[in-house]
């Protein structure tokens, strides 16, 4: 295979900077704060308003951002299922949205390896998603291996936590 | 027989330049003492480091002679340096200055081989230091205290004061070279990883610095996530992974303007784990895409890439073997982690690993000989290495997290990262002798992860 034209690269580059806001806290919270002030809610994060289902808020905390993973593994459980099929519905109902799906791997493995691991864990996310109706096109994938941890112990309750597919809003690069 | 390995006498001068960005923009220059004539002969004064040294080799190395006023500080720093080398190495033991009986007051005048005999050095390195203006000169001579002899001739080094540690280290790997037999790797740059905050908000940079912790300079800022630095063989550039663009990148840095450029970019893929061919002209690396990962191969001057490997599962973590014929890689395709050679063209490869546990991050030794690894067993990690067909496995290492082997110039060390584990995890560079012994934490400003040797400098 073959390099793409260099010009081409560039200006695809520009594209992906351009729409890469994983701070959910950022341009696009600053969005959502717009799209839920109807109820007149305040919210000083720009996330909305949780009980507004149209609102980040919303979709973080009552659909579900994230999913969970056994160890090693990139399988979504069923659990997950659930979540993402909230997910799709969700991403079906506000279409001003894209997505950054974040791959994570707890500690237990080499550095390059979780790299690699996480982008399966996204991967998995992303195609679920568009088998649930979501168009490729509004979706990236970041893999962050073990770089990104939530939490900071080394036993089994913090690297289930840390196994795990972040699904992030960004605001105004729809489908 | 005793080494001639006296590389530097076919050079006379060496120019050091872009290698570093400030400290090293000298030029050192090298030239035999003149007057003395090389013993060239046996003598008793050897280490065989491939029998494993259990009594290291006892030496003294004083204070060199300060020739001016204001060579008096160089002198003794000089040889501190050199004694924190070899010391260091487990091979050799320095005897202190408070124990020596005869006193090195003229670098020219004979030695008083039996003062030095009678404290038990069994080496002796002595030496001058002149400095003025911007201008230091080094000489030194090594010698065989029981056989009543100098070993290989004396050398002398200019440089600029700022290359006074580089000069010391020079002076500690003729001393070495000659006593082992083995190439130096004193007078080398590590590149790494530097980390500050907690786990779960951490900022990492690049820094460069000299093999033994001193002289660091940091390369990056810490607004985008940096990962696993590589040098190139001359060491004038350096391969990393970086966050910048906000997705996994391989980056290319020239390490005296610290430009960078991104290669290999293609849209909806995810690039890491770069490393250099023995030859600097192409680059083998991982690219992901739709959650996959594959080895890919990029020649840097045309942009030309080449997929080396084609399979569902996880190829990553590639390395040459040096002589850019084959390449060592990890993969999942058994179901776990474990190691993999083959043509450095693609192709067929054949398992190499096959003991209990998954291997990961393999690395060629710089010798050919052997295969650096990290292996993950009983919820352990270690550093271990085996040969090229996968026989002879030694772990070298134990602890809640260890990974990231490279290797020193020479292939008779090897430096990678130690993580403790827990809220307050924090990780630290080591460095361990390939027989397993000398484990030795190497001073960072704070804490470290994922070096990269460096050959050793011109």
């Amino acid at each position: 295979m073959s390099l793409l034209p260099k010009a081409l690269l560039v200006v695809t580059a520009f594209a992906l900077a351009a729409c890469n806001n994983p701070d959910r806290f950022g341009a696009g919270g600053a969005g959502a704060g717009g799209a839920g002030a109807g109820a007149g809610f305040i919210d000083t994060n720009g996330l909305g308003d949780p009980n507004d289902p149209a609102s980040i808020a919303y979709f973080n905390q009552r659909v579900g951002d994230r999913v969970l993973f056994a160890v090693d593994q990139h399988t979504l459980s069923s659990e997950a299922i659930a979540v993402l099929s909230g997910q799709a519905q969700w991403l079906a109902s506000n279409p001003s949205y894209a997505v950054i799906i974040e791959g994570h791997a707890d500690e237990q493995g080499t550095r390059e390896y979780n790299l690699s691991l996480g982008a399966r864990r996204a991967a998995a996310v992303q195609n679920y998603l568009i088998s649930q109706g979501v168009s490729s096109g509004r979706m990236r994938t970041i893999s962050y291996g073990k770089e990104k941890p939530i939490e900071v112990c080394s036993t089994e309750e913090c690297y289930s936590k840390n196994r795990r597919a972040v699904t992030v809003l960004s605001i105004g690069a729809g489908a | 027989m005793l080494p001639r390995t006296d590389r530097g006498h076919t050079k006379a001068m060496m120019t050091v330049t872009r290698f570093l960005t400030t400290a090293l923009t000298a030029t050192l220059l090298l030239v035999p003492v003149s007057g003395h004539k090389a013993q060239a002969q046996n003598g008793p004064l050897r280490i065989e480091i491939t029998e494993g040294v259990i009594e290291p080799l006892p030496y003294a190395a004083p204070d060199f002679v300060a020739e001016n006023g204001a060579a008096s500080d160089y002198a003794r720093d000089i040889a501190r340096v050199i004694a924190s080398d070899l010391s260091g190495t487990g091979l050799f033991r320095e005897i202190p200055a408070e124990a020596h009986i005869g006193r090195i007051s003229s670098f020219d005048a004979p030695v008083a081989y039996e003062d030095w005999k009678a404290i038990n050095a069994q080496a002796l390195i002595t030496g001058a230091v002149s400095a003025s203006g911007d201008r230091i000169v080094v000489k030194f001579r090594l010698y065989d205290v029981y056989s009543g002899q100098q070993l290989g001739e004396g050398l002398q080094f200019a440089g600029t004061p700022q290359s006074w540690r580089r000069m010391a280290h020079k002076v500690a790997d003729a001393a070495y070279s000659r006593i082992t037999g083995e190439g130096g790797y004193f007078d080398s740059r590590v590149v790494f990883v530097s980390e500050r905050g907690p786990k779960n908000d951490r900022q990492k940079r690049l820094g460069v610095m000299d093999y033994d912790g001193a002289n660091v300079q940091y390369l990056t800022d810490s607004s985008a996530i940096v990962l696993a630095p590589r040098f190139s063989p001359n060491g004038d550039r350096i391969l990393y992974t970086s966050y910048a663009s906000g997705f996994p990148r391989i980056t290319l840095m020239d390490v005296g303007s610290l430009r960078t450029q991104t290669l290999a970019e293609q849209p909806g893929t995810m690039t890491f784990a770069p490393r250099f061919s023995p030859d600097g002209n192409r680059v083998v690396f991982s690219l992901e895409r739709g959650g996959n990962s594959d080895l890919y191969m990029l020649d840097v001057a045309s942009g030309g890439l080449n997929q080396l490997t084609n399979a569902p599962s996880i190829e990553t973590a590639p390395s040459f073997s040096p002589d850019g014929s084959q390449i060592v890689f990890e993969s999942d395709r058994s179901g776990t982690q474990q190691l993999y050679i083959m043509s450095a063209g693609g192709g067929e490869a054949r398992r190499i690993s096959a003991g209990q546990g998954r291997y990961g991050t393999p690395v060629w030794s710089p010798r050919g000989d052997l295969i650096a690894f990290t292996k993950q067993n009983a919820g352990r990690f270690h550093i271990g290495v085996m040969r090229t067909d996968g026989s002879e496995e030694r772990l070298l290492t134990a602890s809640f997290l260890d990974e990231g082997p490279t290797w020193s110039p020479n292939g008779r060390v090897i430096m990678f990262t130690r993580e403790t584990s827990g809220a307050g995890g924090q990780s630290a560079l080591y460095s361990v002798d390939i027989s397993g012994r000398n484990l030795r934490q190497i001073t960072t400003d704070g804490a470290a992860s994922d070096p990269a040797w460096s050959p050793l400098l011109p």
